[in-house]
């Protein structure tokens, strides 16, 4: 395999923002603040669907401190270009706060309030009449020349089965261990579905005491899943042949590669320099709002609070989601899935068992594959539309001193 | 020798998996020996390469994925029916039930 994504890299262009980060898309976000302004943000976006602007949202009436931290990493995301925050009117949501956050970063904004804006059409029609005229301001964005090292990249399972751990997720360990060669940042996740793993992970700690930290999210997760008496697997997990958790948790754990983990991070936090890097989306405190995260589209979002460009997700029973504001990147493990389901598929790392394809050549595709998205290139996901969003109640502490050396 | 079916992931493991989905009433070569496959074993499932006792660690990738909770014999399929977390239990559908569209 000749290293074509090199000379492709050369052609990358981002949209730079004010806070020196790049973006690979120039999405309109509509966010709607609470679950009553849901509807007049859907129709805002709709007719606009086709030319990226995605539909985000925090349904909660009350606060939550986790909820405006993530809103706001979101709203001034990298590959964000405009914002409409759309209101009901009386919800808890500081509005006026993030409105100003996202100002600050020189993106348009705009506030729909509907008890304000004469109800549900006029709402409707005022904040459609922004996105149309903003659509045509954002095409004339600048670009920059955008390197490697520049990209965020998450890795996420989901619908895993037992081929998972066996070809798709190696092999986007290979990639991460690329992509971190070259300069750039990948984070993977989710404490709970690395248990069993926690020893594998400190001894790659880039020292002593993160290793300690790592141990600990993770005795955290255990302890978590404990008190709700289930641990995330799902019973698909084990009709797949997956048989306990911590063999799910051993086959997620090859995302990572082999490359030095250079930190720990909770969700929105932005990771200080490229390298590796965990994600504890267990929340602190007692279990007070239910499952970490209730769905794979939870942690999508979480990670692309912390600046994730792009996700890869491997699949083995065969998930079709894609996300809002980032693109999702499928890795299909199972070889009969991919001839079910090879239309939402972007690589087929089920070649690996049926062909003896080796994990190194799918990596190295996966990273190509990488670097044509940032290109601009669609994923299937987003190419079928898939703008999936999910933001629920959660809390967390800050992160320890330890958890990122690399910082200090 | 193991048989070119299986996939073998780390030299300690008392598992291996198997590459595609092996036929019931198959034979497989396992420690030198030709084993019957009663059942079907779908592709990535699992099956025990050497005996493991009742509360031996069950390993894959050279790490432990749980106990046995009862003797497995060299060749037998390895699942929920006979190997337990460590951590946590697992949740499976009920008996008999099968993720299918509606007809």
């Amino acid at each position: 395999m000749t290293l074509l994504y090199t000379e492709r890299s050369a052609t990358m262009q981002g949209f730079l923002r004010s806070d020196g980060r790049k973006g690979i898309r120039n999405v309109v976000v509509v966010a709607y603040l609470v679950e009553c302004a849901h509807h007049v943000a859907r129709e805002i976006a709709t007719p606009f669907r086709d030319q990226q602007t995605h539909l985000i949202g925090f349904p909660g009436c009350f606060p939550n401190a986790y909820a405006d931290r993530i809103m706001e990493r979101l709203t001034t995301h990298p590959n964000v270009g405009a914002v409409v925050l759309v209101s009901l009117g009386c919800e808890s949501f500081d509005r006026e706060t993030l409105a100003e956050v996202v100002a600050d970063t020189g993106r348009p904004v705009k506030t729909v309030v509907i008890q304000e804006s004469g109800g549900t059409a006029a709402a409707i029609a005022k904040g459609q009449a922004w996105v149309e005229e903003t659509l045509k301001g954002l095409a004339s964005t600048p670009t920059v020349p955008l390197d490697p090292s520049e990209l965020v990249v998450a890795t996420i399972c989901g619908g895993s089965d037992a081929t998972s751990g066996l070809t798709a997720n190696p092999a986007v360990g290979r990639a991460s261990d690329l992509l971190i060669e070259s300069g750039a940042t990948v984070i993977f996740e989710e404490t709970g579905e690395l248990i069993g793993c926690e020893h594998f992970m400190a001894d790659r700690a880039a020292n002593e005491a993160l290793g300690r930290e790592i141990i600990a999210s993770v005795e955290k997760a255990a302890r978590y899943y404990t008190l709700y008496d289930h641990s995330s697997f799902a019973p698909g997990n084990a009709d797949g042949g997956l048989t306990t958790i911590e063999e799910k948790s051993l086959g997620a754990y090859c995302k990572s590669g082999k490359s030095t983990i250079s930190g720990l991070i909770k969700p929105g936090d932005q990771p200080p320099c490229g390298g590796l890097y965990l994600m504890d989306v267990v929340p602190d405190g007692e279990p007070r709002f239910g499952f970490p995260n209730i769905s794979d589209n939870a942690e999508i979002v979480e990670l692309i609070a912390s600046g994730a460009h792009l996700t890869l997700f491997t699949t083995g029973r065969g998930s079709v989601v894609g996300s809002a504001i980032s693109p999702v990147m499928k890795i299909c493990a199972n070889p009969d899935t991919y001839r079910r389901l090879g239309d939402d598929m972007d690589v087929n790392a089920g070649r690996i068992l049926e062909d003896g394809i080796e994990l190194e050549e799918v990596g190295r595709e996966i990273y190509d594959r990488i670097l044509e998205t940032a290109a601009g290139r669609p994923t299937r996901s987003e190419a079928l539309g898939h703008q999936e969003f999910i933001l629920t109640y959660k809390s967390f502490d800050p992160i320890g001193p330890a958890c990122l050396p690399a910082a200090r | 020798m193991d048989d070119p079916r299986l996939l073998r992931l780390a030299e300690d493991d008392n598992v291996c998996a198997v590459r595609i989905t092996i036929a019931a009433g198959e034979t497989i070569l396992i420690a030198g020996q030709q084993r019957p496959v009663p059942a079907a074993v779908p592709t990535g499932h699992k099956l025990a390469v050497c005996p493991i006792a009742a509360g031996e660690k069950v390993l894959k990738y050279g790490a432990p994925i749980g106990s046995a909770t009862q003797a497995i014999a060299p060749g037998e399929y390895v699942h929920t029916h006979n190997v337990q977390s460590d951590y946590l239990p697992t949740h499976t559908l009920a008996d008999g039930q099968r993720y299918l569209d509606s007809e």
